[in-house]
């Protein structure tokens, strides 16, 4: 696919006479993934302008949460990212627990790592996994959902469901894990790390692949910054920025003690603390291919974190810790705390009178909200063809947009 | 959030009356601005090189109001809105709060929408909060290029998260009670 800046494409739109033309694209579109509708003007082959349209999915969360205690609120955090759920859920929890001024048990914070890192290579596999099928090869999808469906089984064994977790709660987590799941959970994490090196062979590599995505949809780190991006599509464009490095001290210490490197491109290197495929020589920083292999490399990052956790979690001792009750009276006070999910940066925040359970106000800053924000400017200018291969570079979730 | 204090001083002395009030007991401290300054106060602390908050995380808006007439006499604020501005600081790995204290409705007519300068061009981001917020708790912006509905279809009526706001009794035929 030769890129509407390469003069040799843009000879031949010359010679064909073409009238302007709306396109009405979703909301029931496949490349849209979920209820996206864009409204494309388009002058031949090339897009000269997109409108997103959305809302479709619109469940009032906000208002809801202004009738409900914040452990009642949870079930509706996992309605968000819907293929996240569990980091959906820390980050209110956190974020309830920043305002009551509670501290999680060690051995629960070593769980939590655990469980949302997990969530966080499930969540990268099905957005992997369906940007190859957005970009036309069926085959990457199947291999990711083999393995995908194998974490959502130790989920399903953590707390019986495998969509809409509910797990991690307000205080800790709704119970600890059931006896040998430690034991499955490293058996599968053996054997995913060969599956990681398919994946690379498969899309990483892939001479197709790197056609349809290297040099496409390039947003500069001034731009991702401006408009909010977060999460693998501002460290795409090249921003050493991770909250699990980088954010408040009341989310990173989830982490103290565990090593990792930011999966980010500095000084034209990604990182090498495993054998990582080599950046093509087509592709530009930035671009939906740079976007892709952060996640790639995310997924192997996870892995060894879970590692590391599972670790720490089986030599610590003590419980897990209680959840507050379900009624439990809020403090006066407003409190907004930022985690890093596998989208970018989810936020949430709680204001409370100090009078009752029952918060005044709760609002959650959504990631793909911000990363969509930016399909207006990134897609002036681009063949329609590349339009699904930028929407889906973005990996967004409409659960999430809409709330 | 020890730095606070002196980014306070800085500011006051280059804004003067634009910064009206602090907070640095909160668990997230904040900074009250003037609706006027607001522009100007975003601008200095984005392109400031010692402070640098180029990223704006998240708009939101607090409705201040008891709708139950018993409870609003216990009630121990005033009824207001509050813009409630989040930023970050990638360069500084620093957060700030700004907040904006607003009437609930211009000059006390209701139905008259308070507004608030945009802050869509010093961070983009802005662009699509801002419509949100007007979306959903009924803040015009003034100077917003584009400022449309975003999650509610257009020809809806009320900001559902005033906390007066009525529920419709139906939408294009649609039973909604």
């Amino acid at each position: 696919m030769a890129s509407p800046a390469d003069p040799a494409s843009q000879v031949i739109e010359l010679d064909v006479r073409t009238d302007e033309m709306l396109i009405n694209m979703g909301p029931q579109h496949p490349s849209t993934h979920g209820v996206l509708r864009l409204v494309l003007r388009t002058d031949g082959e090339i897009v000269s302008e997109v409108t997103p349209h959305i809302g479709y999915l619109h469940r009032c969360a906000e208002k809801i949460g202004e009738n409900l205690t914040p452990r009642q609120w949870i079930p509706y955090t996992d309605r968000m990212d819907y293929l996240a759920g569990m980091n959906m859920n820390l980050g209110w929890a956190l974020t309830v627990e920043k305002l009551l001024g509670l501290q999680v048990t060690e051995k629960c914070r070593h769980l939590r790592v655990i469980i949302a890192e997990l969530n966080r290579i499930a969540s990268h596999l099905l957005g992997l996994g369906a940007y190859g099928l957005d970009l036309g090869t069926f085959t990457p999808f199947f291999y990711c959902f083999r393995e995908r469906e194998r974490i959502l089984d130790l989920f399903e064994a953590a707390c019986g469901a495998r969509l809409t977790y509910s797990y991690l709660t307000v205080g800790g987590a709704t119970h600890d894990l059931p006896p040998g799941w430690v034991k499955q959970c490293e058996e599968f994490l053996r054997e995913f790390q060969p599956a990681v090196d398919e994946l690379h062979t498969l899309l990483t590599t892939n001479s197709i692949f790197i056609r349809r995505t290297a040099g496409i949809g390039v947003m500069s780190a001034e731009m991702a910054i401006d408009y909010g991006c977060t999460g693998p599509v501002l460290r795409g464009s090249g921003v050493d920025h991770d909250l699990r490095r980088d954010g408040e001290e009341f989310y990173t210490q989830l982490y103290d003690g565990y090593a990792f490197e930011v999966a980010v491109m500095r000084d034209g290197q990604y990182p090498r603390d495993h054998k990582y495929p080599p950046v093509p020589a087509q592709a530009v920083l930035g671009d939906c291919w740079h976007r892709f292999f952060v996640r790639m490399i995310e997924i192997q990052q996870s892995i060894d974190l879970v590692w590391q956790a599972l670790d720490k979690y089986s030599t610590t001792k003590g419980s897990i810790g209680t959840p507050i009750k379900l009624n439990q009276k809020l403090p006066k006070g407003e409190a907004y705390l930022e985690t890093e999910c596998p989208r970018g940066q989810m936020g949430f925040m709680i204001v409370s009178d100090g009078n009752s359970a029952i918060p005044r106000r709760v609002r959650a800053r959504s990631s793909s909200f911000c990363n969509l924000s930016v399909v207006e400017e990134l897609c002036r200018g681009v063949l329609i063809a590349d339009i699904p291969a930028i929407i889906g570079s973005l990996d967004i979730v409409m659960g999430e947009i809409d709330r | 959030m020890a730095d606070h204090p002196p980014l306070i001083e800085q500011l006051k002395q280059k804004f003067g009356d634009g910064i009206t009030g602090w907070n640095l007991e909160a668990i997230d401290p904040w900074i009250e601005v003037a609706p006027d300054a607001l522009v100007e106060v975003c601008r200095y602390l984005k392109e400031e090189p010692s402070l640098q908050f180029n990223l704006l995380n998240c708009i939101t808006a607090v409705d201040y109001y008891e709708p139950d007439p018993k409870k609003a006499k216990k009630a121990d604020f005033e009824p207001h809105l509050e813009l409630v501005y989040h930023l970050w600081s990638i360069p500084h790995k620093r957060s700030l709060v700004l907040k904006v204290m607003l009437p609930r409705w211009k000059d006390d007519q209701v139905g008259q929408l308070p507004e608030v300068p945009s802050v869509s061009g010093v961070w983009r981001t802005a662009l699509w909060h801002e419509r949100e917020v007007y979306d959903l708790s009924g803040v015009y912006f003034v100077g917003h290029p584009d400022l449309r509905r975003i999650l509610l279809p257009e020809d809806w009526e009320g900001h559902p998260l005033r906390k007066d706001y009525q529920f419709p009794l139906e939408y294009h035929g649609i039973r909604c009670q």
